[in-house]
């Protein structure tokens, strides 16, 4: 290498603090998809939102690029990270794991979901705080009260957890059942919000 | 199509991007023609047939950019038919390198040459691609570019 070359090299442009796009680009209508990670009680979760509502919450376990390859798929590639478009569900969820919060208030898009597994969950939205309910019943709420086992895979599947409480379903014999996040994320939700275990649900 | 979410790609080239503009049009404006490159890039990502090589495509649309930058500049500045072949003295005042501010004065296509090969590390194919020429035409502005800065750029 010449001289210059080398020189072109050693004194080519720093990296400057990169301009922000998320908000020229959410005025222009191409972010489809903002998202957010943070650190909860529960471990990190990522947050994604459309223009529509809340989309996605995810418990991430070092797979965030997993997470965000399938929303691009699902939704659209146009994903950024733009924290500051997913302040509101993020202090509604502060103010449920310090206990002060019982119901979400946020928007929810369910594009995610479709079908049986859609009525599931949004049978499943209605269950308040501190209350339970059994695969069969959210089942039976859904339309058909004999699949409770496809009630289960759709509340595996629920793209949207804490807000679609899912963790709030449980084997009609009062046994804790499955959970997206595993069984003990099921256990501290379900002990913040008094649920005793001993109860029948 | 498969594509990547446009995040990892604004990570991947971001910085790159930003520093290629700056070797091309000055700190100034560098800032106003990354964000046009990045939003002319979200509004045709979804549209985009061919994923296989991401980092091109980025810095093609920055070349358009920086392209339709120096038109604009010359338009305002420069009376038509006497337009020069390079941004010379229109170029805001800038505290930067003055091997580079030599380089913002080549021609168009031997400072696009420069800037992609030494800022964001392209290789001659990739240059052509970029910038829509042969390999040949690539290398040979560069070629070019470093043979008259060696004869003009005295430190």
């Amino acid at each position: 290498m010449t001289d210059i070359e080398h020189q072109l090299r050693r004194r080519a442009p720093i990296p400057d603090p990169l301009p922000d796009l998320t908000e020229a680009a959410a005025a222009a209508g191409l972010l489809d998809v903002a998202y957010a990670t943070f650190d909860s009680p529960l471990g990190t979760l990522l947050l994604a939102s459309t223009p529509r509502g809340l989309v996605r919450l995810a418990y991430l376990n070092g797979d965030e690029a997993e997470v965000l390859e399938h929303l691009a798929d699902r939704l659209s590639p146009r994903i950024l990270a733009a924290p500051r478009r997913l302040d509101e569900p993020r202090r509604e969820l502060d103010e449920y794991f310090e206990g002060t919060r019982r119901r979400f208030e946020v928007p929810l898009d369910w594009r995610l979901t479709r079908g049986f597994t859609r009525r599931v969950l949004e049978a499943t939205a209605r269950i308040p705080y501190g209350a339970t309910a059994t695969y069969k019943q959210v089942a039976t709420e859904a339309g058909n009260a004999l699949a409770f086992r496809a009630a289960g895979n759709a509340l595996g599947s629920n793209p949207i957890p804490i807000i679609v409480p899912c963790h709030r379903i449980l084997h009609s014999g009062g046994g804790l059942g499955g959970y997206t996040g595993g069984l003990e994320r099921k256990r501290v939700l379900l002990g913040a919000e008094g649920y005793s275990g001993s109860k029948q649900p | 199509m498969r594509l990547p979410p446009f995040q990892t790609l604004l990570e991947a080239h971001g910085p790159d991007v930003h520093r290629f503009l700056v070797a091309s049009v000055g700190r100034v404006d560098a800032d106003d023609c990354y964000q046009e490159t990045w939003m002319a890039a979200l509004r045709a990502y979804p549209k985009l047939r061919d994923a296989s090589n991401l980092k091109s495509w980025i810095f093609t649309v920055a070349h358009r950019k920086v392209i339709d930058h120096v038109r604009a500049r010359r338009r305002v500045a420069v009376p038509v038919g006497d337009v020069p072949e390079t941004l010379a003295t229109n170029a805001p005042p800038t505290p930067d390198d003055d091997l580079w501010a030599n380089v913002r004065e080549l021609p168009d296509k031997q400072r696009t040459a420069v800037a992609l090969r030494y800022v964001a590390d392209a290789g001659y194919e990739e240059i052509a691609a970029v910038m829509g020429t042969s390999q040949e035409a690539a290398r040979r502005n560069v070629h070019e570019a470093i043979k008259r800065l060696r004869t003009e750029y005295q430190p």
